[in-house]
């Protein structure tokens, strides 16, 4: 067993100053994670040069990757920090903040992004009211299995942080995205503004901009199947396109 | 339309709820969160929502809902608001379900119902095994419409101080930190709700997410609002062990057939597969043959505790028991249990397909919490046009959700949490947009100085933390709190160790003045929040230990060996219903009770009437140089439809 874990952490001070690397090297704990290591780090924030710093600055909040919010790259590969666990990464641990949105500080970026896109696909179900109106539609066992699986999205920011498409200056809306617009063009109501999704995703920063690389559907940690979600709103895009066709 | 609003501070279950519906009634909404709502901790809940829709045809129905939740909080819960959200449970399900909801369906594609503890029935409608996450984000997607139209504003990465009170006292406004600029300003509401759940960060580690502090109600508290059952707190019997978290091993785990065992000899090291049947120990179905592994959560961990601690029986020896799903197939597992088994072995290794997983027990939930009013009717429900329901002892400050006291009693039965957030949201709702419409002055009338002053407060005790630079890091403190409360203010509570506690306390808060704020830059800053957050657990921390040291008596979730009435084995609860009749006929024959029953009654009634009562504090500031405390006080609680009696699951 070793007796520390060195971590090499990219930080940065604000949205515009220049990142820097620091090294922390901790006592190892048997069954720690990136996050309890992070908690160490807090509680005595010195660094290999045994100076006093300022404790490094993570997003967290259920520790059970359940939330999205702990997202960030850990030894070159987009994740999770509260289920990457310490025994099973190479050493020294490598921490970023994901590359595909601005930097807030340190590990924390801001996905901001990712949320106004669930907007521009609408991604709701338009309701006539919260009253008493009843039970909703029967829907078969299957169909459930397949809405469940798309409805785990976290907007965690894997399947963007690993897309060749994505990046700081283009306005892509993403996987997560075109999964939802899915999950809603298969709901019973939601799928009556099924046409306005596609509008969106036929758009500038729609669908045609996914590349197919094919690597949001390896990074997502909810094995989410967002390669099919993305071929199965390709064909919805494409009827709408002949629809229009036929229609002019 | 005014410009009155009202401000939602909290984007899980109760806040969003209450953000829709009052959007859908037309009032404007600043909800303020720490996070993006999406990521508050709602999505921890795993389970299910609880609802008597009686799709499996048992015959349950609303009222058997109403009375395994009184019984559940052995008799300590409202039970007007107990009837009225059980009541409205299979119509908020049929919502959920309108809303998108991805519930599990049953073969005819009706939404399919599992059991959960403290019940007999199938009552707990469920989406996979991430039901709270699922259920949220319904409503995080209907609040994102409504904020697409207008009607409601977000402010994400913001953190609630406190109330702005005008001269009456009454609330109008919040002083909100932006969690990026640091800045701190006042925020204009005619109402405030604070639907900011609850306080496991107290306990350091437990099956709560990093944001539960407890910091909105305890600053609530500190502004004279009282705090109702701060020392009822749930153990939940199944965790997983961790170093940052305590992460939830669901009940439905039990719910779909998971059976709780240790090998009867103990220490014995051999793995479990390699222990035969006849060597396990199925404690819990043995002890309680009618409820089995389903028996409620305060019973469960008490019995884990037993098996472990006082029978040494534990796995290896530990604080750790078995739970075990092997012998359903994996597909059945994947489908019902998915989200949970996943996260059991990224965790853990070990798939809990193949082996029985390790599990214990975690402080998991907060029954108490800020008190809160209601309007009841005649028939025993809620008059949800009333002002006053969820009304908090601050005039136009409300409180919802895991923050309120009054729904689980003594202790909550699963998948009667989520059930409970999204109710209070929405029943109080069309009461506050009442309250705003009618209040003496709109928050835009009231003077600007009021505001300023707030703010200015706040700033001027944030400028103080930035300049602390004494020896003591802040975190560490954290620990030490937590490590004293997790060994004395837990499943077994003896009041020389609450004392001790109590006493352990005060030293933290003289500890704390001595803090160096460890990070004093002015952009993104989490320190200074976390040390005005650790001054707020303290002060909750001296709630709940003293809460529990003043109630001498076993109840629900608080636990006292010494006050124990010992239930004798062959009691039965109606005998108690007989007896408490006579009595008020007139008419007590001693002699048709046995008498080991007949002492047994008295003393249980005489402990009803002393301590079937809400718990109140209340902040007292201190004089000079101590910082105050809670005083408490006791309640009468609402039980006119319900006849308390003795609880009993065997």
């Amino acid at each position: 067993m070793p007796d520390t874990v060195t971590f090499k952490i990219k930080r940065q001070d604000s949205e515009s100053s220049k990142s820097y690397w620091e090294t922390f090297v901790i006592p190892y704990i048997p069954n720690s994670n990136v996050i309890s290591c992070l908690m160490d780090i807090q509680a005595n924030p010195e660094n290999s040069k045994g100076e006093q710093v300022t404790p490094v600055v993570w997003e967290c909040n259920c520790l059970e990757e359940v939330c999205g919010s702990c997202t960030m790259v850990i030894n070159g590969k987009v994740r999770q920090s509260c289920s990457a666990l310490v025994d099973q990464l190479e050493k020294p641990i490598t921490l970023e903040p994901m590359s595909k949105f601005p930097v807030v500080r340190d590990l924390a970026v801001d996905r901001s992004r990712m949320f106004a896109a669930l907007k521009k696909v609408k991604a709701w179900v338009t309701a006539d009211g919260y009253h008493d109106l009843g039970p909703g539609d029967r829907l078969p066992p299957n169909h459930q299995e397949v809405a469940y699986k798309l409805s785990e999205c976290m907007t965690c920011g894997c399947c963007v942080e690993a897309c060749p498409q994505y990046n700081l200056e283009n306005n892509f809306v993403g996987a997560a995205a075109i999964s939802q617009s899915r999950l809603f063009n298969m709901h019973p109501t939601a799928k009556n503004i099924a046409d306005e999704r596609l509008d969106t995703l036929m758009q500038e920063g729609g669908i045609a901009d996914c590349g197919n690389a094919q690597n949001c559907v390896e990074a997502c940690p909810k094995s989410i199947p967002l390669t099919e979600s993305i071929a199965e709103m390709g064909r919805q895009v494409s009827g709408k396109l002949w629809r229009n066709i036929f229609k002019a | 339309m005014s410009k009155q609003r009202v401000i939602v501070i909290g984007g899980g279950l109760a806040g969003l709820a209450a953000t829709m519906k009052m959007a859908e009634l037309g009032m404007s909404v600043l909800l303020i969160s720490f996070q993006p709502v999406k990521r508050s901790h709602s999505v921890c809940a795993q389970g299910g929502i609880n609802g008597a829709v009686n799709i499996k045809g048992e015959g349950d129905s609303p009222d058997i809902h109403f009375y395994d939740t009184v019984k559940g909080g052995d008799f300590l819960a409202h039970q007007p608001l107990c009837k009225d959200m059980c009541h409205h449970a299979p119509y908020i399900i049929n919502l959920m379900d309108r809303l998108g909801v991805t519930f599990n369906r049953t073969a005819e594609g009706n939404l399919d119902f599992r059991r959960f503890g403290g019940t007999l029935y199938h009552r707990t409608a469920f989406a996979g095994a991430t039901t709270g996450q699922q259920l949220l984000y319904a409503l995080d997607e209907q609040v994102r419409h409504y904020e697409v139209q207008g009607l409601v504003e977000k402010m994400e990465w913001h953190e609630y101080l406190g109330a702005v009170l005008n001269n009456d006292g009454r609330c109008v406004g919040a002083v909100i930190h932006n969690l990026r600029s640091g800045e701190i300003r006042s925020e204009k509401g005619d109402a405030v709700i604070l639907a900011t759940g609850g306080p496991g960060m107290v306990y350091g580690r437990s099956t709560n997410s990093m944001v539960c502090t407890g910091t909105a109600t305890t600053s609530a508290y500190l502004q004279g609002a009282k705090y109702g059952n701060g020392e009822f707190i749930q153990i939940h019997p199944s965790a997983i062990p961790g170093r940052d978290k305590l992460r939830l091993m669901s009940e439905s785990a039990r719910g779909e057939g998971g059976r709780v065992w240790v090998p009867r000899k103990a220490g014995d090291a051999r793995t479990p597969k390699q222990i035969p049947e006849k060597e396990r120990f199925y404690f819990l179905e043995e002890r309680y043959p009618l409820f089995g592994n389903l028996v409620p959560r305060d019973v469960g961990a008490r019995e884990i505790y037993d098996i472990c601690v006082n029978d040494g029986l534990g796995v290896n020896g530990e604080m750790k028991v078995y739970l075990d799903l092997t012998h359903h197939t994996r597909e059945f597992l994947d489908k019902r249990l998915g989200g949970i088994l996943e996260i059991y072995e990224k965790f853990t290794g070990v798939d809990p397909r193949e082996e029985p997983m390790e599990i214990f027990p975690a402080v998991h939930y907060s029954m108490g919490g800020i008190w809160t009013d209601y309007t009841r009717t005649e028939e025993g429900l809620i008059d949800h046009q009333s002002p006053q329901n969820q009304m908090t002892s601050i005039t136009g400050l409300y409180a919802a959700g895991e923050a309120d006291y009054q729904y689980h009693g003594g202790n909550r039965l699963g998948a009667n949490s989520l059930l409970s957030c999204i109710y209070t949201g929405l029943m109080m709702s069309p009461g506050v947009v009442n309250y705003v419409n009618n209040v003496p002055e709109a928050a835009e009338d009231v003077p600007e100085n009021v505001y300023t002053e707030a703010s200015k407060n706040w700033q001027n005790k944030y400028s103080e933390i930035k300049k602390m630079s004494g020896n003591e890091n802040p975190y560490a403190l954290h620990r030490e709190l937590a490590e004293q409360m997790i060994s004395n203010v837990l499943i077994v509570r003896e009041n020389s160790k609450l004392e001790a506690t109590l006493d352990k306390i005060d030293e933290f808060e003289a500890r704390w003045q001595n803090i160096k704020c460890v990070d004093t830059t002015d952009w993104s800053n989490p320190v200074p929040s976390f040390v005005n957050q650790l001054w707020n657990m303290i002060q909750l921390s001296k709630i709940i230990a003293k809460g529990a040291l003043l109630r001498d008596e076993f109840r629900g979730s608080h636990y006292k060996p010494e006050f124990d009435l010992n239930q004798p084995g062959d009691f039965k609860p109606e005998t108690y219903l007989e007896f408490e009749e006579q009595k008020t006929a007139g008419q007590l024959n001693e002699s048709a009770f046995a008498p080991a029953h007949l002492d047994y009654m008295k003393r249980f009634s005489a402990n009803n009437k002393k301590w079937l009562k809400t718990t109140i504090a209340t902040y007292k500031a201190g004089t000079s140089g101590s910082a105050g405390g809670p005083e408490i006080s006791y309640e009468e609680v609402d039980e006119s439809l319900i006849a308390p009696r003795p609880r009993k699951y065997d």
